[in-house]
């Protein structure tokens, strides 16, 4: 049987920053080869301090971190070009050309130019900046930009990548467009570990999670059984016609959102059959229903409630 | 997976690349202006001062403070790029794309370092060239005056290293260069002989690095010095490995980069 080592193996990891603040309080960790895994949490709670720590921005005060199986301690250079990093942060030279700091990066990874370059064009015409690879950086628009460092990341076809919150501040559009990529990206083989604050993002895309809450994690485990952990389940009705007349649909309490719209919420163990059955009853035709989207951020305030 | 070494190489050529771009592209604020001033050293020098002051030890006035100018122009320049260069990358974090990559300390120290030589060696000679259209200049000895251009340069961009590491912001940058670096040059024997200062100036001139330097490369071009060329070059030496130590230890600990 072939041992294969994890994506990320973070043990007892901690920090403490010089003005005496801690920010992660022995944090381990495993993210298994080929996961697509969250880290959330809400702001200070560590997730940058810990991203910055694996991809050694950010100096550790205790605690072992492996990738794939090697030590970034004892080889930092192996280690290193494992790991693909996409910070929060715009960081890259805002003078210089798209085409420059993808070549650039790819020099720091050791990749010559003739093969820096084809590589260049693949990952430019994937993320759909090759037609703007000699314009200069700061000119581009915030999704350009943010597509631009994930071009970065990807240019030594690292089998991990880290992504700090990296659809912060970009539009619908290009935010559904850069889960699709990063959903493919992950179906090619690539581990991917992401922090958001848009929890729907993490709903959406990923298999596992850790929560971290002041330091420490406070929940690790797959996303369909911390969906399950929830007591009740909120759905929203379109209705064809008003329901002004409408208070209540058999056990189920509801909440009306405008004239032709409500929200019931399911507890666990219940089910929807009766809310239809009264619903017809009433001469009301449903239009659409929809979960709320936001079941994870529920159950997140909660996880961090209990911690604080 | 290719070798370390080979990883390194790439790593190096890849800042150097980027400095002499850099430096190059921006050539009116980092090559024109450098050559402008030191030509109005000259015409100034040459034409209107010069012919009163007379000779100086021996040579015409303008013949021997050339070397000083052209060795003023590689110091400042030297510093100024890797001062302005590192500093901007931390400044903007684009610093961070070497720190996450597989590039070792000593080679990121090695690639600033060179492109500030480079600067530094292109300043020099633009000014040589300048000196030129108002002097005779020849070279006493070659091996003396490429070494001390060389290790000057290499000095001082370390010195502008160090400074970008613990600087904090634009002021900070500018703060070494204005209160310290530009006096410890004018007062280096760049315009005058220290033979010429009263005893106890002559001693305090001594304690200058920039007077080992300035005095060496003379030494270089005309072949006179006014003071031992083997000590200078020992104490440009000496400077340079005790820097490329310090620098190097900074870089370990994460000083100023990493947090």
């Amino acid at each position: 049987m072939i041992f294969n080592p994890p994506a990320l193996q973070m043990t007892n990891l901690r920090k403490t920053y010089r003005g005496r603040v801690t920010a992660l309080r022995g944090v381990s960790l495993t993210v298994q080869e080929g996961d697509f895994f969250a880290l959330l949490g809400p702001n200070g709670a560590g997730k940058s301090t810990a991203i910055g720590i694996i991809s050694s921005l950010v100096l550790k005060t205790a605690g072992e971190i492996k990738i794939f199986g090697v030590d970034v301690d004892k080889e930092f250079s192996q280690a290193k070009s494992l790991i693909g990093v996409v910070p929060q942060e715009i960081n890259f030279n805002q003078f210089e050309t798209v085409n420059d700091i993808i070549l650039n990066q790819a020099g720091y990874y050791g990749i010559d130019r003739p093969d820096a370059q084809k590589r260049a064009e693949k990952i430019l015409k994937q993320t759909q900046l090759w037609d703007r690879r000699d314009e200069i950086s700061r000119n581009l628009s915030g999704g350009m930009k943010r597509r631009l460092m994930i071009s970065r990341a990807l240019i030594h076809e690292p089998r991990l990548l880290i992504l700090d919150e990296p659809t912060a501040g970009v539009d619908i559009e290009v935010r559904r467009s850069m889960w699709k990529f990063l959903t493919d990206l992950n179906k090619s083989g690539t581990t991917i570990i992401l922090t958001t604050h848009y929890l729907e993002e993490a709903e959406s895309l990923c298999r596992n999670i850790a929560i971290i809450d002041k330091g420490e994690i406070v929940e690790n485990t797959s996303m369909q059984l911390l969906l399950r952990k929830l007591g009740a389940e909120s759905f929203i009705f379109d209705c064809t016609s008003s329901i002004s007349t409408l208070s209540k649909l058999g056990d189920h309490q509801i909440r009306k959102l405008d004239d032709h719209r409500f929200e019931v919420t399911v507890n666990q163990g219940e089910n929807l059959n009766t809310v239809f059955e009264e619903l017809s009853k009433s001469g009301i035709k449903i239009q659409s229903m929809r979960n709320k989207s936001n079941r994870l951020e529920e159950l997140f305030l909660g996880l961090v409630a209990e911690s604080a | 997976m290719q070798s370390l070494k080979k990883t390194q190489w790439i790593g190096l050529k890849t800042i150097i690349r980027k400095e002499i771009t850099r430096f190059s592209r921006i050539w009116m604020q980092t090559l024109l202006p450098p050559a402008i001033t030191m030509s109005l050293y000259f015409i100034l020098f040459s034409t209107i001062l010069g012919p009163r002051i007379g000779e100086m030890a021996g040579f015409d006035y303008i013949q021997f403070i050339a070397p000083g100018i052209i060795m003023m122009s590689v110091i400042t320049n030297s510093y100024s790029n890797v001062v302005s260069s590192f500093f901007g990358a931390k400044f903007q974090r684009h610093i961070e794309e070497i720190l996450v990559a597989p590039v070792s300390n000593e080679i990121i120290l090695l690639g600033y370092v060179v492109g500030g030589v480079c600067r530094g060696i292109a300043i020099g000679f633009l000014v040589t060239l300048v000196a030129l259209f108002f002097t005779d200049l020849s070279i006493h000895s070659y091996t003396v005056t490429f070494a001390v251009v060389l290790l000057t340069s290499t000095l001082f961009s370390l010195c502008g290293f160090l400074n970008a590491v613990f600087a904090r912001s634009f002021d900070d940058i500018s703060i070494v260069p204005t209160f310290i670096l530009a006096p410890m040059t004018y007062l280096g024997g760049v315009f005058y002989s220290v033979d010429l200062l009263p005893s106890f100036w002559y001693q305090v001139s001594l304690f200058n690095p920039i007077l080992y330097m300035v005095n060496a490369f003379r030494y270089g071009m005309l072949g006179h010095s006014d003071i031992n060329v083997t000590y200078a070059l020992l104490a440009i030496v000496t400077f340079v490995v005790l820097l490329t130590i310090i620098c190097l230890d900074i870089l370990k600990r994460g000083t100023g980069l990493r947090t």
